[in-house]
């Protein structure tokens, strides 16, 4: 059978605001346990809720950025379930009204095809503590520093149909997140976590098969590889003529499966009712009017006017704007280089393939924007070639130095000097008679192909320092004879 | 002494007649002679009480502080109380000593008030007559075999009984009012949101408010005029300026136009208590009120709506008593499943587990439009009410509860009969005005309120009124046979 695959997406985007959505506690990762709390993210009898009103702001930027409906009026409810962690008995959450309503993005796949994913809605909610099964002898331990941690929840409307499509989508909300400044993007701590709803159905049924939730999915190659396993799980199950069961799913990345945790039987009846702690939240036109007139550029905008103002082709565009980190990183060198396509290339190229190596992102780059940029610009100002600065690059990110005091220090410098490289032109040609009674005596297209043999010695005589540019025409001009 | 107004009492302070320590002293000892009969305080917090006199003494020979400096006061034992333990009447809060202060007991303890203990109440506010305390039964101070009213029962038979100059209480469906109509002190439920909540432990959030309970209206303006205003720690509390409560309490009654809803006069209420009502409604025309007739078509609907609303408020807000951080926990838990049951099993008295079910059912899939939203529109109903009332009269009279205090354990196996006591208090915290209960006379012996029920944000209104009825009357002066004795 040919099976379609059908997947929405729960994205929990951590927003970036100094304390927590409902307390003055300070958010931050990796503190020492239960030292960023207060009463309210302790759930103490009497405390009460007061919101963020930062974090508020944030969902709307948001809401702008995802072209949505902006809710006026939005309501937080309870979603009441019993653990450990969640100190009240309840995460504070929204349900009828959210604050952000239906929008879309246009996604661009690896193709350079794009599709509109619908998002149905985007809501502001608290994270739940922490329980730690380790180092407590059969006990468990509570922290509650993540308690009360602003999220914003993004949920798409199941128009995902591969699991390049789910990562592109999820991507495309990183940079959005990113670039609007409201989430650091780190999902190794757990700022940006995907629950992704699957199913299955025979090509052209327009009903929807069953599906599972696989939870908390924390990288964009985990969401791809999850996405296989469960397709692959759920076709073969069908293809034996099973049932899906509807359930949770948990994704286990070392044995690349998803198992059950638990099944829609037992799922809560977490009795959501609007919080009385907290009043509707009503915003007005001008609020939101003064938000959206000040949103930063976003990936799209960025990609459009880096064709427009640098002339790049919209695929470099497209990958250079895809981070507010590479976008920043690529204008930043280009100051100084002012030559768009090649620092384009070399972002894209060279240094990407070398973050690739290390699995480094960009911001954690040994080389800086600045220091790449000096380093195209000696290929810009023929110090060096650029087969040479590939080298140079090498060793700044070993960390030898700027490009000048590698250059110097390895003695780098382009032989630019047209009587040097007379001499060690004539050296060569001397030295390979027959080959230049060949080329003297073939036709010109023959003549082309073969100065590149000559063009490679002189190199290789140069160490790679003579400058192709001045090689060439004298190299030329010195074969006529 | 024990029966002075606070007005008089600040008087003696600030001339030296008399020092908060000996004040303190003379409460102190009234507590421990009578204490044992009533059983309305839970913690009395005399080393404590002893201190802040001490330093209330300091402060006014430095004339410095408030009209409630060097004033003996009790909380009612679900306010936070910084250090002190706070126990909500539950088992499940024997050992819960809070690291902060609620919002109301740091504006009166700021003001220089002495603190004299925690008093009596039923178990999470849960209850209307007292009897639902894990701290026994609090007695009436005018007859010891009957119930004070709860939930703030233990605050109504201190001041009733002179343990204390004045108390808070707290008033999600009569809770303030009803016990200080059954000990015939002044009580006022204040608007939704005039007073913070910050510290009280929540019951059901949206009907909860914090209010005084002294002698008199002219005690009660007292501490609202401490108590009341807006707090940043509750985001339900109102920014609306306060107003000053004690500058208006001698405006004449000419001209008040008073509304009696005849709902509230009509079966089960007993004709006694009728009568008093009615006596006291004359009153107010002597002194140049007119009184009408008026509708509260929605009255019957507010003890289903209320215990759909309030049960499913708590059975949310009570979640967070699971044995994990603080209060009671069960011995040697099995299992993570095993310490939830147990602990909440034994930490929770009879009728406040009966509320936690009632509220989860109501809220579960399937009944939450049937209840819960049902609930909430007729209270939208019942809101109406009142506002389209209270645009034709300024103030809405009627009785507080259907009787006078009833006997101990006479109710205890018939929880309708229980809760239909608050028939005509519900309706006030569902539609968010204030109200209070002013003592308006005896039937059979035994203490009756008259209900003042005002516009949002008219507790100035209603102390003005209340007062003006107390310059000419002297109900509220009556003291119980048992409390002279001392």
């Amino acid at each position: 059978m040919n099976w379609e695959v059908v997947i929405g997406l729960e994205i929990h985007t951590q927003l970036s605001t100094k304390s927590k959505l409902f307390s003055g506690a300070a958010v931050g990762f990796g503190a020492e346990p239960n030292t960023q709390t207060t009463l309210v993210d302790l759930g103490m009898p009497g405390a009460l809720p007061v919101l963020n009103k930062e974090a508020l702001r944030m969902a709307v930027m948001f809401g702008h950025a995802i072209n949505a409906e902006i809710g006026m009026h939005s309501v937080f409810a309870r979603k009441n379930y019993f653990y450990p962690d969640l100190p009240k008995g309840y995460q504070t959450s929204q349900m009828d009204h959210p604050i952000v309503g239906k929008g879309y993005l246009d996604v661009m796949l690896d193709d350079g095809s794009t599709s509109r994913i619908g998002i149905t809605r985007a809501h502001l909610e608290e994270d739940a503590g922490k329980s730690l099964h380790e180092d407590f002898q059969g006990m468990t331990g509570i922290d509650l520093n993540r308690s009360s941690t602003p999220l914003l929840e993004i949920v798409s409307e199941p128009d995902i149909r591969s699991a390049k499509e789910a990562v592109a989508y999820v991507k495309m909300i990183h940079s959005i997140v990113t670039y609007l400044g409201i989430c650091d993007g780190n999902m190794a701590e757990g700022s940006m976590r995907c629950d992704i709803n699957l199913s299955l159905r025979p090509k052209g049924q327009k009903e929807y098969g069953t599906r599972t939730e696989i939870k908390n999915v924390n990288s964009f190659r985990f969401i791809e590889k999850a996405i296989y396993t469960e397709i692959e799980r759920q076709a073969d199950i069908l293809e034996d003529g099973g049932r899906i069961v509807q359930e949770t799913r948990l994704y286990d990345p070392d044995k690349n499966e998803t198992r059950s945790m638990r099944s829609k039987e037992d799922a809560n009846d977490y009795r959501y009712f609007p919080c009385p702690d907290l009043l509707p939240i009503e915003l007005t036109e001008e609020y939101v009017d003064q938000i959206k007139a000040n949103l930063p550029e976003l990936p799209n905008q960025k990609a459009a006017r880096f064709q427009e103002e640098y002339k790049l082709s919209e695929y470099d565009a497209g990958v250079l704007s895809a981070s507010r980190a590479m976008a920043d990183y690529f204008e930043q060198a280009n100051s100084l280089v002012k030559d768009a396509k090649l620092t384009a290339n070399w972002v894209m190229g060279e240094l990407s393939k070398l973050l690739n190596q290390e699995q480094l992102e960009i911001t954690q780059s040994p080389v800086s924007a600045k220091a790449l940029g000096e380093l195209l610009s000696r290929v810009l100002d023929n110090t060096i070639n650029g087969k040479t600065a590939k080298d140079v690059l090498q060793a700044m990110w070993n960390g030898e130095g700027s490009a000048d005091e590698i250059i110097e220090a390895k003695g780098l410098k382009q032989v630019t000097d047209t009587g040097a490289i007379e001499i060690m032109i004539q050296e060569i040609l001397d030295a390979n008679a027959a080959q230049v009674e060949q080329y003297r005596a073939a036709d010109p297209d023959k003549q082309k192909k073969m100065i590149g043999f000559f063009v490679g010695q002189v190199m290789k005589a140069s160490q790679g320092k003579a400058n192709p540019g001045i090689v060439n025409p004298i190299l030329a001009k010195m074969l006529k004879g | 002494m024990f029966e002075q107004s606070i007005s008089v009492l600040a008087q003696k302070l600030r001339n030296k007649d008399i020092s908060s320590v000996e004040l303190t002293r003379t409460f102190l000892d009234r507590i421990a002679k009578l204490n044992p009969l009533l059983n309305s305080y839970i913690t009395i917090s005399e080393e404590l009480a002893l201190q802040q006199a001490q330093a209330a003494d300091e402060r006014l020979a430095n004339g410095q502080g408030s009209s409630l400096t060097g004033i003996p006061v009790a909380h009612k034992d679900l306010f936070c109380t910084q250090g002190t333990l706070t126990t909500c009447g539950s088992k499940m809060l024997h050992n819960f000593i809070p690291p902060y202060e609620s919002t109301v007991t740091q504006r009166i303890k700021d003001a220089g008030a002495v603190m004299l203990g925690k008093t009596n109440m039923d178990e999470f506010a849960m209850g209307s007559s007292n009897e639902n305390s894990f701290y026994g039964a609090v007695k009436n101070p005018w007859n010891l075999d009957t119930v004070p009213g709860g939930s703030s029962g233990g605050s109504a038979a201190a001041v009733a009984a002179g343990l204390t100059v004045a108390a808070t209480g707290t008033d999600t469906g009569g809770s303030i009012r009803q016990p200080a109509s059954f000990c015939g002190i002044t009580g006022l439920k204040p608007t939704y949101g005039r007073v913070s909540r910050f510290g009280m432990i929540a019951y059901a959030s949206s009907l909860d408010q914090g209010g005084p309970m002294a002698k008199s209206a002219e005690d009660c303006a007292h501490l609202m005029q401490t108590i009341a205003g807006f707090d940043d720690k509750d985001s339900t509390c109102s920014e609306t300026p306060k107003d000053d409560y004690l500058a208006n309490l001698d405006t004449p009654l000419t001209g008040l136009k008073i509304g009696l809803p005849k709902e509230y006069f009509g079966d089960g209420l007993d004709p006694k208590v009728a009568d008093v009502i009615m006596t006291a409604v004359k009153e107010f025309e002597k002194l140049g009120a007119t009184v009408k007739e008026i509708s509260l078509p929605n009255l019957q609907l507010s003890i289903p709506s209320y215990y759909v609303i309030a049960p499913s408020e708590a059975s949310s807000n009570l979640s967070r008593f699971d044995g994990v951080r603080f209060g009671h926990r069960c011995e040697d838990p099995k299992d993570l499943l095993d310490m939830y049951m147990r602990t909440r099993a034994e930490g929770f008295g009879r009728e406040v587990q009966k509320r936690i079910m009632v509220g989860t059912y109501a809220l579960s899939e399937g009944y939450y439009d049937a209840y819960y939203l049902k609930a909430q529109k007729i209270r939208r109903l019942i809101k109406n009410d009142f506002v389209a009332a209270l645009s034709e009269v300024d103030v809405i009279m009627g009785p507080v509860a259907p009787t006078t205090a009833f006997g101990i354990g006479s109710k205890a196996d018939d929880p309708v009969a229980m809760y239909l006591e608050d028939i005509y208090t519900l309706s006030v915290n569902l539609a968010g005005i204030p109200a209070m209960s002013v003592p308006a006379g005896f039937a059979d012996g035994m203490p009756v309120g008259l209900q003042i029920m005002g516009n949002y944000f008219a507790e100035a209104k209603l102390l003005n009124v209340a007062h003006q009825f107390q310059q000419h009357t002297d109900w509220h002066l009556q003291t119980p046979t048992m409390a002279k004795g001392a």
